[in-house]
């Protein structure tokens, strides 16, 4: 648990300083609000002996300033904590995009499908509650338990011990037993709640057929018991949380009872000024203000390190595939790739994906990739742009080992088009500029009517600057994989790999598609991945991918 | 500041008396805070002028039972809360399964958006229990306790309880700023956040395609750079969406430094007995410590309220006079017998529809007859009405326009589930829920035994693949379970069809994003299934449409063309 927290807090990359000021401010805010009870419990007690008046100045000048630097405080003290957890989040997120790049595609595999990705970013985004709710709180409390203990200490020592073991229960031992109790009902709760999620996402996507089939009462059954499951799950929990809280409640309540009674004592055996019992009570009532929060900060810090290590789980030093200590020139502009008797396997005990493959790329020439789904076409693309290394067999380009270049100059030789390139949810403009950066509009234009999107961007109205939505859900599939095109168009690769372009289009685009595709595509060498019937009559070479067979 | 969304406040009525009970413990919990305040400061004085620690007992034991007394209204008012919660949302989650089941909106939802339901449904559901176990019982203790220190205090020192007034003018400026400006502010910064976090969500999921144009590493900068911007964002709102906060907090702290300077003074000149100036100040902190609380909770009850409404909203979709809702055709006296689709043809006579959101008409005024025991193939442009027409005859929805008859009977006259009972539907996206195979063909029939959901199989050309799973037709498929290619679904959803042994089959896009091979062993299943039944099925491949009888095509809700195949 501790080296999690030790590795989170350096990735969140907190500077000490920030962190430092951030939880004084957070003591002070509590401590004054403790102070001020105090001292207004000792001011009317020693105006009940009816002094002079000039002798209790400095208490009311003391009251005044708690009650006034309280609030400020901790005003100053919310805005410094939040400052330092947006930074944390910002460095967070930074740092886990840079630890699992290096794995995409190939090792992040399983991630992608389902909502495997969805939840690991919804972890990096729980752990901006690492330093608000998890880190700070028990700082803060320790540190004003601490100075209530040592200034009763100074005037009772017995109650200071009274005290003591007060804070210590409401402090540790109850925040630690209730996040154990929440923990276990949680994770009972959170296997609820998966299941009836899961089974309402089905029920929801299957809710036409359901009611086709005229199943609609036995669904409802099958959620009704799901649902009483969770709900009871949920009353339990509810037991064991008030039981939490009425404990919290209690040993305050006994402490503050137990001290008053040692000071009532103390004062009748004389050695203690009657001033200070009520000013004693007050202190022991106000300080428990200090640990209050810890039960609810147990909690969080409990999920968060759950989110933290899941977010510590993959890194980049795990990669597969590494750059050459002493890599070689770039490849040429017209470079020739070969594949010679290649296998991949993903795991030592899966079926290969792909078998004693072979497969050469001159230039100029057009390639195309057949075979049935699931036959390793896209393994090849992998492979190709090195985001993942053979098995058994080699892979050169222009004579050279691939895995003696740079991964950068690798990738340069490639340009990806396919039903698989992902179209960000931005503008045209941001989608295109990914393959090169610094091309100018006139640059995207040209492309876009290359792809034969010109007529179509002529009549949009924000032109470059239109939003294609998620996953490009504003364009038409024909626009989509248009779009995709000439991005790739516009990275000037000598080689243009095209996964599967026509996906999900109906015959007669797909057609005008791919007759486009292989017009625009030129001088360039292609690698026509597919397994439709069009554009193949086009092709100088037809390899057929079988995969492990 | 509004409390509470309206629609909310009529469900949490089934559970008023519960969350009444909740508010009563809470009152007795203030209640007993009120005693331990006198307790304590009457023991203090009492020991102040001299009384010993046997003089007190008394007082002391009782303050022991205060303190227990609290305890035990703690764990009440917690147990309590989260049960009156926990039906409250079971109710409104019930509420939209039944919803979702019984209109057809269900037909067009994509399943993007269903995911996000099922999260709002479940996980968005339970942050509502902070709006009906805290925040609604803390808004009955913030009217009812603030009132109840006043007039205690009043009792004992009118004076101080005027000084304790003086601070209540800020409230109302808490209150505004906190209803006016933090409710707004914190809805645009979730939003913004949402925002944010689909922003990286979206570079994470492109990783590949930004790698394979070299462009991987150079999204760090970015990310770093929106979240800086985010931050900056963020930190100016905040500044003054705190400030509420803050205010409450100054009022309380002047609260207390303003009773306890003037009875300090007051106490020098004789003017109070330090009993009744201590219980003063021990009750001072109890007047804003309610209100503090419901600022607390509102913020964590927003963010439940914002999904309820997504959900409430959706619950009133489902208004019963929409042409999508069915349950008004439910089953009913006097509905008549539907004639079997395989003895009598099917006709649609002069049908329009117009989705209430859009404007234009899917179909227009479409006259098609399906006779008895044909296949016809219904082909056309994306959009033109296919599925429309297929959500008709499934009843899914009702024509705006014109009628659906099977021989002379018009099926919004029949009982509904008895004409479902005699389709078979094959979806273009077929759904395979978490179950074995066999459950999942069963969906056909449930009744089925095991050796015909194998016939059924066999018929579909699937048992073969079957067969090859590791627990053969137990094996579990669906979400997170075996993964099956999208020809292996396809026949399995034939398989449910040739079960049900229906007497009108809707396909929709069978063989759609299938290879060669996939789509072949799918045509010839279709081609058994078509044997003796009326068969209506959408169709883009030129060879599946070739297996058809009739082709019709539908463009822009009409027929342009209706060719009978030469034999």
């Amino acid at each position: 648990m501790i080296s999690t927290l030790r590795r989170l807090i350096d990735i969140a990359g907190m500077p000490w300083w920030r962190v430092a000021t951030s939880v004084a401010l957070g003591a002070l805010a509590v401590g004054f609000g403790v102070a001020l009870i105090t001292t207004a419990g000792y001011l009317i007690s020693r105006a009940a002996e009816q002094p002079p008046i000039l002798a209790l100045t400095v208490t009311i000048v003391l009251v005044r300033f708690f009650a006034l630097a309280r609030p400020v405080t901790r005003y100053v003290e919310r805005l410094a904590s939040h400052d330092l957890a947006l930074r944390a989040l910002g460095r967070i997120r930074a740092g886990f995009y840079q630890r699992i790049e290096p794995l995409a595609p190939a090792q992040l595999q399983g991630f992608r499908d389902g909502d495997l990705l969805n939840r690991m970013v919804g972890d990096v985004d729980a752990l901006q509650g690492l330093y608000l709710r998890g880190i700070a709180p028990p700082i803060i409390a320790l540190t004003v338990s601490a100075a209530a203990v040592v200034a009763i200490a100074l005037v009772a020592a017995w109650a200071a011990l009274i005290l003591a073991v007060g804070l210590l229960i409401a402090g540790i031992a109850i925040p630690v037993l209730g996040a154990r109790i929440t923990a276990a009902a949680g994770e009972r709760q959170a296997a609820g709640r998966g299941d009836l999620t899961a089974e309402f996402v089905e029920l929801l996507r299957g809710a036409p057929e359901l009611v086709a089939y005229g199943r609609e009462s036995a669904t409802l059954d099958r959620v009704d018991r799901l649902d009483e499951e969770l709900s009871q799950l949920g009353r339990k929990d509810a037991n064991a949380a008030g039981l939490a809280d009425a404990l919290s409640i209690f040993v305050a309540g006994a402490t503050t009872v137990g001290v008053l009674a040692l000071a009532v004592d103390a004062h009748h055996s004389g050695v203690l000024d009657r001033v200070m019992i009520a000013t004693l009570a007050l202190l022991a009532l106000a300080s428990f203000d200090a640990v209050v929060t810890l039960p609810a900060a147990a909690r969080e810090l409990s999920l968060t390190l759950a989110s933290g290590r899941r977010v510590l789980g993959p890194s980049g030093d795990d990669s597969a595939v590494q750059d050459p200590l002493s890599p070689i020139a770039p490849p040429s502009r017209a470079p020739t790739v070969v594949l010679e008797s290649v296998t991949v396997r993903y795991g030592p005990d899966q079926a290969p994906a792909l078998s004693n493959f072979n497969l050469t790329l001159r230039p100029g020439q057009r390639v195309g990739l057949v075979g049935p789904s699931g036959a390793g076409k896209t393994t090849v693309t992998n492979l190709l742009l090195r985001f993942l290394d053979p098995s058994a067999g080699r892979i050169t380009v222009d004579g050279h080992e691939l895995s003696s270049y740079r991964q950068h100059d690798v990738r340069e030789v490639f340009a990806l088009a396919g039903q698989e390139a992902h179209i960000f949810n931005s503008s045209i403009r941001e989608n295109l500029l990914i393959a090169e950066p610094k091309a100018s509009d006139q640059s995207l234009t040209e492309v876009l009517e290359l792809a034969r999107l010109g007529p179509w961007l002529d009549q949009l109205p924000d032109g470059l600057d239109t939003l294609v939505g998620e996953g490009g859900g504003r364009l038409s599939g024909g626009q989509r994989q248009r779009l995709v095109l000439a991005r790739a168009l516009l990275a000037d690769a000598p080689i243009l790999i095209l996964d599967e372009p026509t996906a999900h289009l109906d015959p007669l685009t797909a057609q005008a598609l791919m007759n486009d595709l292989l017009d625009i595509a030129d001088k360039r060498t292609v690698l026509l991945i597919t397994h439709r019937p069009e554009g193949l009559d086009r092709m100088d070479e037809i390899v057929v991918c079988n995969g492990g067979d | 500041m509004r409390v509470l969304d309206p629609r909310l406040m009529r469900r949490a009525r089934a559970a008023r008396v519960a969350i009444g009970l909740d508010a009563v413990i809470g009152v007795v919990a203030a209640l007993l805070i009120l005693s331990q305040a006198v307790l304590i400061a009457t023991i203090a004085a009492r020991a102040f002028d001299g009384e010993s620690l046997s003089d007190l007992m008394l007082a002391l034991v009782v303050l022991v039972a205060v303190v227990i007394a609290r305890a035990g209204s703690a764990w009440g008012f917690e147990v309590v809360g989260r049960r009156a919660a926990i039906g409250v949302l079971s109710e409104l989650r019930r509420d939209v399964v039944r919803s979702r089941l019984r209109d057809s909106h269900a037909a067009s939802l994509d399943s993007a958006e269903s995911a996000e339901i099922a999260t709002a449904a479940v996980a968005g559901v339970d942050a509502l229990e902070v709006t009906f176990a805290r925040y609604l019982p803390q808004v009955v203790l913030a009217l009812v306790v603030p009132l109840a220190v006043l007039i205690l205090v009043a009792v004992i020192d009118p004076l101080s309880a005027i000084i304790m007034l003086v601070t209540l003018p800020l409230v109302p400026v808490f209150m505004w700023l906190l209803g006016r400006h933090t409710e707004r502010v914190t809805r645009d910064r979730w939003r913004s956040m949402a925002l944010l976090a689909t922003h990286f969500l979206d570079v994470v999921r492109g990783l590949p395609t930004l790698r394979a144009f070299n462009r991987g590493e150079a999204q760090v900068e970015r990310i770093a750079a929106v979240s800086e911007e985010y931050r900056v964002a963020v930190m100016r709102t905040l500044r003054v969406a705190f400030l509420s906060g803050s205010i409450l907090e100054f009022a309380a702290t002047l609260g207390i430094a303003l009773v306890a300077v003037t009875i300090g003074v007051r106490l020098v000149d004789g003017e109070i007995a330090f009993a009744s100036a201590l219980t003063v100040l021990l009750l001072a902190p109890e007047l804003y410590l309610p209100l503090r609380n419901v600022a607390a909770q509102f913020h964590a009850s927003s963010e439940g309220q914002a999904v309820a409404e997504r959900l409430l909203d959706l619950l009133d979709q489902s208004d019963p006079d929409s042409p999508l809702d069915n349950a008004n055709l439910e089953v009913r006296a006097g509905a008549l017998t539907v004639p079997d689709p395989r003895k009598a043809s099917v006709r649609l006579e002069g049908v329009s529809f117009t989705y209430p959101t859009r404007d234009l008409a899917v179909l227009n005024r479409l006259d098609l007859e399906l006779s008895a025991r044909e296949t016809v193939a219904l082909v056309g442009p994306s959009g033109g009405g296919k599925s429309t027409l297929a959500a008709l005859l499934l009843g899914f929805a009702k024509p705006t326009e014109g009628r659906l008859t099977v021989g002379g009977v018009d099926i919004a006259n029949c009982d509904r589930s008895a004409w479902r009972a005699q389709i078979a539907w094959v979806p273009q996206k077929p759904t395979l829920f978490r179950a074995s195979v066999a459950d999942n063909i069963r969906l056909g029939d449930d009744s089925a035994d095991d050796s015909s959901v194998r016939a059924a199989a066999v018929l579909a050309g699937a048992d073969g693949f079957i067969d090859d799973l590791p627990d053969g037709y137990e094996t579990v498929v669906g979400d997170g379970a075996r993964p099956v290619s999208a020809g292996q679904r396809r026949r399995i959803a034939l398989a449910r069809a040739f079960l049900r042994d229906a007497s009108l089959v809707i396909l929709d896009e069978p063989t759609a994003d299938l290879d060669e091979s996939n789509a072949e062993l799918v045509g010839e299943a279709i081609e058994r299934l078509c044997e003796g039944r009326t068969v209506l099925m959408i169709a883009h491949r030129p060879e599946l449409a070739a297996r058809a009888d009739r082709i019709v095509v539908l463009d822009a809700g009409r027929i342009t063309q209706d060719s009978r195949r030469t034999p």
